[in-house]
C-alpha cells in the first residue's frame, strides 16, 4: 500500500489539519509516514502545499516525485491545478470549488472549474457551502477530507477515530460536528462518482 | 511523528541539555519553539527563550559550555553570519560542556536572502560537522554530537536544510542522559584569547584535526555501500540520500555509494570510491562543497559530475526529479500547469498595521523623488510588492538604518529606514547610534507590532523598550513619535511622516499596533486559560 498525497491551499486555510487527520490514521494503522510542510514566508496568504506520503514500506524522499502523486487534495480550486504535474495519470483530484480570491488577477471561476472537470478522476465540491448548510462554518476542511476519504486507502472508521482523538480537547460537540462534516463530504463524493 | 527541527530539540533534551539559545529564523525556529513548549524540558529546568540575535545566543551558549553544562544554539544560515565572530572563536577556545550549534540552511531560498551553505562555516572554523539525512538520524546525530563535543572539547556543527527541518517522520527516542554539574574548564587559560593563548589554542585546534578526521573515518554516519557496476560511484550528502533512494523503488542501486553524514569528509572511503569507479557523481544540497574538493582544479582527474559541470542545476534544492535526471532517468510526462493558474505571492494580512504605515509613508513621500526607503527583514518586506511598492532595499538584519545613513552621507536626503521592532533590537540599535553620532538626517520608522511576526509570533526583545532605547542612543525626545497605524488616523500619520522627514537630524517614528495574527493567538490562549480556570 502506498499513497502519495499533495495537499494544496492558500496560507491560513489550514491544510495541515487535514494532514494531521490522515497522518494519525496512517500511523495508527502501522503505516510509514512522511510529511513535508511549508512554514514561514509563504504562509502569508500565498500558495502553500504539503507532501504527505503513506506506505507499508519505508519511505525514502520527503518530496513526491513528479507524476507520482496518487491524489491532490485541495481546499481551493485554482490551487488544485498548480500541482497537476505531480499527479499520476490515474490519480485523483479532490478539491473545493469555493475560490479564495486574494489576488487581483484571479482567473474566471468557470474556467478554473472547467479545467478541474477535464481531469478524468476528480471530485469537485463547494465544501464551504456544504459546511454552512450543516451549520458548521468552520468544518469545510473536514468536508474535503470526507470527499477524499474513499480514495485514501484507509479505513473510514479509523479516520473517524483519529478525528475524534484530534478534537478531543474541544469537546464532544466539536467532535460530532466534524464527524458529520466528514460523512457528508464522503457521501457527496460517492454520489458524485455515481453521477 | 516529529519535524526534523523537533527531532533535534528532543535529541538535545535527551542529551542532558541544560540550556538552549536562539533567534527565530525560518527554517530553524521550531527547535526552540519545541523546547519552550516541552513539559519535559520545563520539568528538567532546561533554560529556553529567545535571544536578541544570533550572536548573543551563540555567546550565551558558549558561557554555559564554559560553566560545564551541555548547551545548544540554533539559527538559520544567515544567522550564522551574525554569530560568526563568536562561532569561529569558539573553535579556538574550545568547549567545556558539550556545545552544539544547529544551523538550518535554506536552499531554493523559500524564506531567505541567499542559499549559503553552512558546511563552509564548519570547515572555516575547523570543527566537526554533521548533516542528517532524516529525522531519526537528526535525533541520533544530536545525541552523538554532545558526546563528541565533550570528547574533543570542541563545538560541533549540525547542518540541516529546510526540507528536513519542516518534514515530519517517526522518531525513536533513546534513554536520556542526566545534565552535567557545573565544572570549570580544566585549562583556566583556554577561554582567554590573548594572542599568546590564542596561538596555543589554535595550534591545539590544528593538532586535533587528525582526531576529527579519524572519528569521521570510523563513523557510522559515513557509510560505504558497494555495488557491482563501477562505471559510476555516487557520493551523497545528507538528505540527498533520500532522493537517490527514491529513484530506485526496490532500493537496489547498482553503483557503489558513499553516504556522508559527518565531516570532515572521510578519506579512506572517498579514496576507495574514487579509485574503484570510472566516474563520480556528487549529490549534495547547497554549494558544491564535496564536489569542489574531489574535482581537480584543472579537471585533470576522473570525471566528477554534479552541480559544477551542469549535471545538476547550480542553484536551488535537490529533489527526486533533478537527482533522477542526473542519474540519466527519464521523468514521466505529466499534465502541465494550466495557463490560467496565476502566481499567488505572500502578502500582508488583511488589516495588518503595516498596510496603514505604508499608505501614510507613501503619501508623505509623494513630493520627493523615488527610491529613498531602505527596509529590512520581516513581514514588512512584503511592502516591496504591489500595491505598496513602498520600499527599495532589503539586505540583512539592521541594514535599513545604516544604508539610509550611508545614502544620506552621499547627499541623498531625506533617506528613510523602515525596520521592525524585533529586527531593531536584533541589529538596528548600533546603526542608530552611528546615525546619531554622525548627525545624519534620516527618519527611522520602527514598525512595532509587538512580536516577531514573520516566523510565527515569537516574543520580541524590543517589547516595551523602543522609545527608551532610542532616547538612550541619543535621538531627541521630541523626534521620537509614536503613531497608531490605523486607517482612521491616516491624515494625522501622514503629517507626522512629513514633519519628521523634513526635520534635519535623526528622527524616529514608531507606528505601534499589535500583529493581528498574534492578537488572535493571544485571545485564543486567554480563552483557553479562562476555560481551564473554570474547570
Amino acid at each position: 500500500m502506498k499513497k502519495d498525497i499533495i495537499l494544496a491551499g492558500v496560507g491560513g486555510q489550514g491544510i495541515l489539519s487535514i494532514a494531521t487527520c490522515i497522518g494519525m490514521t496512517a500511523v495508527n494503522a502501522g503505516l510509514h509516514l512522511k510529511q513535508a510542510e511549508v512554514h514561514g514566508m509563504s504562509q502569508r496568504g500565498g500558495d502553500v502545499h504539503s507532501n504527505l506520503r503513506l506506505s507499508d514500506k519505508e519511505i525514502a524522499s520527503d518530496l513526491i516525485p513528479q507524476g507520482k502523486a496518487d491524489m491532490i487534495i485541495s481546499v481551493e480550486p485554482m490551487e488544485s491545478l498548480r500541482y497537476l504535474p505531480m499527479l499520476s495519470p490515474d490519480g485523483w483530484l479532490v478539491t473545493n470549488t469555493k475560490p479564495h480570491v486574494n489576488i487581483p488577477n484571479y482567473p474566471p471561476v468557470e474556467d478554473v472549474i472547467n479545467e478541474i472537470k477535464s481531469i478524468p478522476n476528480h471530485v469537485a465540491l463547494d465544501a464551504n457551502q456544504i459546511a454552512m448548510d450543516l451549520g458548521l462554518r468552520r468544518s469545510a476542511n473536514m468536508v474535503i477530507l470526507g470527499a477524499a476519504s474513499p480514495y485514501l486507502g484507509l479505513d473510514f472508521k479509523a479516520l473517524e477515530n483519529a478525528l475524534s482523538n484530534i478534537f478531543k480537547s474541544k469537546g464532544e460537540d466539536v467532535i460530532q460536528a466534524n464527524i458529520r462534516a466528514l460523512n457528508t463530504g464522503r457521501e457527496f463524493a460517492e454520489n458524485y462518482i455515481k453521477n | 511523528m516529529l519535524l526534523g527541527d523537533e527531532a533535534i530539540a528532543q535529541g538535545a533534551i535527551d542529551s542532558g541539555l541544560s540550556g538552549i539559545y536562539a533567534y527565530p529564523g525560518t527554517p530553524s525556529t521550531e527547535i526552540m519553539q519545541y523546547v519552550i513548549s516541552s513539559k519535559e524540558a520545563q520539568e528538567k529546568n532546561i533554560r529556553s527563550g529567545w535571544a536578541a540575535n544570533e550572536k548573543t545566543a551563540m555567546e550565551a551558549a558558549l558561557g554555559m559550555s564554559y560553566a560545564g553544562k551541555r548547551t545548544m544554539v540554533c539559527m538559520k544560515h544567515v544567522g550564522l553570519n551574525v554569530a560568526a565572530d563568536a562561532f569561529i572563536n569558539s573553535a579556538i577556545t574550545g568547549a567545556n560542556g558539550g556545545l552544539v550549534v544547529v544551523v538550518a540552511d535554506d536552499p531554493s531560498m523559500h524564506s531567505s536572502q541567499n542559499e549559503q551553505d553552512s558546511r563552509f562555516y564548519g570547515k572555516f572554523a575547523m570543527i566537526p560537522a554533521f548533516e542528517p539525512s532524516n529525522q531519526q538520524e537528526a535525533y541520533d546525530m544530536i545525541r552523538y554530537s554532545f558526546v563528541l563535543s565533550e570528547k574533543f572539547e570542541i563545538p560541533v556543527l549540525i547542518r540541516i536544510t529546510t526540507r528536513l527541518a519542516h518534514s515530519r517522520a517517526g522518531v525513536e527516542r533513546r534513554k536520556a542522559d542526566p545534565q552535567n554539574k557545573i565544572q570549570l574548564p580544566g585549562n583556566p587559560k583556554q577561554f582567554i584569547l590573548l594572542p599568546a593563548n590564542a596561538r596555543r589554542q589554535y595550534r591545539h585546534l590544528l593538532d586535533i584535526q587528525a582526531d576529527f578526521q579519524e572519528d569521521a573515518d570510523t563513523s557510522n554516519f559515513n557509510q560505504y555501500f558497494d555495488g557491482p557496476d563501477k562505471s559510476l560511484g555516487i557520493v551523497v550528502c545528507g538528505i540527498a540520500y533520500n532522493y537517490l533512494m527514491e529513484n530506485f523503488p526496490d532500493r537496489n542501486i547498482p553503483y557503489p555509494i558513499l553516504k556522508i553524514g559527518q565531516y570532515p569528509i572521510t578519506r579512506p572511503k572517498m579514496k576507495k570510491l574514487y579509485e574503484e569507479c570510472d566516474e563520480i557523481l556528487v549529490l549534495e544540497d547547497g554549494y558544491p562543497v564535496v564536489e569542489e574538493l574531489i574535482n581537480s582544479f584543472f579537471g585533470l582527474g576522473k570525471k566528477v559530475k554534479g552541480r559544477m559541470d551542469g549535471t545538476l542545476q547550480r542553484d536551488g534544492e535537490l529533489n527526486p526529479n533533478n537527482v533522477g535526471k542526473a542519474l540519466g532517468m527519464t521523468i514521466p510526462e505529466t499534465r502541465p500547469i494550466p495557463d490560467l493558474v496565476t502566481a499567488r505571492p505572500p502578502k500582508l494580512c488583511k488589516g495588518c498595521p503595516h498596510i496603514y504605515s505604508y499608505n501614510a509613508l507613501n503619501e508623505a513621500l509623494n513630493e520627493y523623488a523615488k527610491g529613498r526607503v531602505f527596509s529590512d527583514i520581516g513581514c514588512y518586506t512584503l511592502g516591496a510588492l504591489e500595491p505598496f511598492d513602498a520600499i527599495n532595499t532589503c539586505v540583512d538584519m539592521g541594514a535599513s538604518i545604516t544604508m539610509a545613513k550611508g545614502a544620506d552621507d552621499a547627499g541623498f536626503t531625506p533617506a528613510i529606514a523602515v525596520i521592525g521592532d524585533s529586527t531593531f533590537t536584533h541589529s538596528g540599535i548600533t546603526g542608530l547610534l552611528d546615525a546619531v553620532n554622525d548627525k545624519s538626517s534620516i527618519t527611522v520608522v520602527i514598525l512595532d507590532n509587538a512580536t516577531t511576526a514573520m516566523t510565527g509570533g515569537q516574543q520580541s526583545s524590543a517589547f516595551g523598550k523602543i522609545e527608551a532605547i532610542c532616547e538612550a542612543v541619543g535621538v531627541e525626545k521630541d523626534h521620537i513619535i509614536v503613531i497608531d497605524p490605523s486607517p482612521k488616523y491616516h491624515e494625522m500619520n501622514m503629517q507626522s511622516f512629513k514633519n519628521e522627514i523634513e526635520y534635519t537630524g535623526v528622527s524616529v517614528i514608531i507606528p505601534r499596533r499589535e500583529c493581528l495574527v498574534t492578537v488572535a493567538k493571544r485571545l485564543r490562549e486567554e480563552k483557553k486559560e479562562l476555560e481551564k480556570s473554570k474547570v
